[in-house]
């Protein structure tokens, strides 16, 4: 096998990708922590109703749930690239 | 029962069985047997991979225990379930490409042949597939009580007749099918589960009277179940934020879930995978916690969890749609039984037989091997359930978290830090397996945080810690992978 030092391409690829993921888990904690948290603390005599659903619950887990997906969706068009799993044997990089 | 609401479950069943034996004879000729036994040749598209991970994932809990528990915390815990839509897309992202690729480098076939080449060590294999014996085999018999159990109060058969059908039903195309197989009949199983909540999230919210009268109901009753906090303000923000780690990050290092990482076939499919998982995951958990909060007002004073979910569908279904939605747990169940039967077969055969018995077993010994011990450990599975061992259902309770902490960092720090090494990964597996012992007997939810955070975060330092103190001992360093 040859000593080959210079980083594979792919992996740069997939190491962005995966601090994406982790930007994501980031967000979607605050999302759901924050509208949970923030307005879900005050005394439920105050609690304001969408959709009959308390307010908080109403943002932090079915608004959360579609801004997640919609986040998911933007990344996975826009920033994910299409790699080729097989060990390429021609030794370059196939351009697509 | 009336045979109303059997057809569909007896319907369901053929199914099923019809998928598995249409997959065991698509079985690729081609690929080596071990290969497409348990990785289904790595040729997984997008929508197999969502629904066999999410299937696989979501178990009983999801869809018999957590609506039960939600029916009597309320909204706050429906709050704690939604942290599970990270697992629809932080696994394949973070494992991601790179996993895919180097599984494919080192033609790894299993969790533990990955760690094997990654770690160059007979420890770290011997320890995981113990691990993975042990634990995954009693979360398997804990499930197939469930799945009995679940039969039982459907049909009114006894409860060992119960276990026997659905031992059946599981073995018969786990052991002919493989991971194909099992795949497979997850995305049916899959999309019973998304249809079923879907109908019953609809029929519970017509026979509450809509949204705002069942939430007027449950305020008139006690108002802290609208609250995030529970209905004795006992969920802190602290303990529900811990199930972030407990049933959303964490799930990376469960190894039944991993190895469906190293299983599809390009990264068009992986793409596909993260953006449907999301959806399914985050819809049915949404679903299914609060169907479990809005039955409370059509069904007051259900005293058994586990029975809210059954008598809540056949409350305001019409019998036979009762039983379409009632397949969903029973699917739940074996898409989770039929993928950890064919992992703890795979961790027999493959990481224990080849590695270390008979490494240069023939294909045809190899494949007998594979259906032969597929077959006794599921008959083992079945005489466990039959009447638990103490020692089973004690097991159990670690299986979930105890694999967490012992194979998170072994397997995304050895994908990603290169100096990582044996030495990490040994002390992180026994850090973290037995902490998280320690902590669940003598200090549960030490904090006020579910009793995994700990240990992953002992299991975090000590690899560090060991792989740094250790570096000058290995000399050969993985250069090809960083």
């Amino acid at each position: 096998m040859e000593k080959n030092k210079k980083k594979d391409p792919r992996f740069k690829i997939a190491e962005k990708e995966a601090w994406i993921g982790i930007g994501l888990v980031l967000f979607n904690f605050i999302w759901w922590f924050g509208f949970a948290y923030g307005m879900g603390s005050e005394p439920v005599e105050n609690y304001q109703f969408i959709l009959g659903l308390p307010a908080w619950f109403f943002y932090s887990c079915v608004v959360g749930f579609v801004v997640m997906v919609i986040l998911v969706i933007i990344v996975v068009k826009f920033f994910f690239k299409d790699v080729p799993f097989d060990e390429e044997k021609d030794g370059g990089t196939k351009t697509k | 029962m009336s045979w109303q609401v059997i057809t569909p479950l007896i319907i369901f069943l053929v199914l099923i069985f019809i998928v598995g034996f249409w997959a065991s004879k698509k079985m690729n000729k081609s690929n080596s047997f071990l290969q497409e036994y348990f990785l289904g040749g790595r040729e997984l598209g997008g929508f197999i991979l969502a629904m066999t991970m999410m299937a696989t994932y979501g178990s009983a809990s999801s869809f018999i225990g957590g609506p039960g528990v939600a029916y009597t915390q309320g909204l706050g815990w429906v709050l704690l379930a939604m942290s599970q839509v990270v697992t629809g897309y932080f696994v394949l992202m973070v494992l991601g490409k790179k996993f895919a690729i180097t599984a494919r480098r080192y033609q790894a076939v299993t969790l533990i042949d990955y760690l094997k080449e990654r770690y160059k060590s007979k420890w770290v294999v011997l320890l995981s597939a113990f691990s993975i014996i042990v634990f995954l085999f009693s979360a398997m018999a804990a499930q197939w009580v469930g799945g009995a159990r679940l039969i039982e109060s459907l049909t009114g058969l006894s409860y060992s007749s119960a276990l026997f059908i659905f031992a059946i039903s599981v073995m018969v195309y786990v052991i002919i099918g493989g991971f194909r197989a099992v795949a497979l009949t997850d995305a049916l199983q899959g999309a019973i589960m998304f249809i079923g909540t879907l109908i019953l999230l609809i029929a519970v919210i017509i026979a509450g009277g809509g949204i705002p009268n069942i939430i007027n109901d449950l305020i008139a009753e006690n108002p802290n179940l609208i609250s995030p906090y529970g209905f004795d303000r006992g969920l802190t923000p602290l303990y529900v934020s811990s199930f972030w780690v407990l049933v959303g990050v964490g799930v990376v290092g469960l190894p039944q879930v991993t190895v469906r990482a190293m299983s599809y076939k390009n990264s068009k499919a992986m793409h596909r995978a993260i953006i449907i998982g999301t959806v399914v995951v985050g819809f049915i958990m949404l679903g299914m916690h609060l169907i479990g909060v809005f039955a409370r007002p059509i069904l007051p004073g259900i005293e058994v969890g586990d029975k809210v979910m059954p008598l809540i569908a056949l409350e305001v279904l019409p019998p036979w749609l009762a039983g379409v939605v009632l397949a969903a747990p029973m699917a739940a169940i074996m898409s989770t039984v039929d993928s950890l039967l064919l992992l703890v077969s795979s961790a027999v055969v493959k990481d224990v037989y080849i590695n270390y018995i008979k490494p240069n077993a023939e294909e045809k010994t190899i494949k007998k091997m594979s259906f032969g011990v597929t077959a006794i450990l599921g008959i083992l599975v079945f005489l466990m359930a039959l009447s638990p061992p103490d020692l089973i259902i004690w097991l159990n309770l670690f299986s979930f978290g105890g694999l967490e902490a012992a194979f998170i960092w072994p397997v995304v720090l050895g994908l990603y830090w290169r100096k990582g090494n044996k030495f990490g990964a040994i002390s992180s597996m026994v850090i973290g397996i037995g902490s998280y012992i320690i902590f669940h007997l003598y200090f549960p939810n030490l904090f006020g945080m579910h009793t995994v955070v700990l240990p992953v975060i002992l299991s975090l330092i000590s690899f560090i810690i060991v792989s740094i103190m250790t570096s000058n001992k290995i000399k050969e360093e993985a250069d090809l992978q960083y």
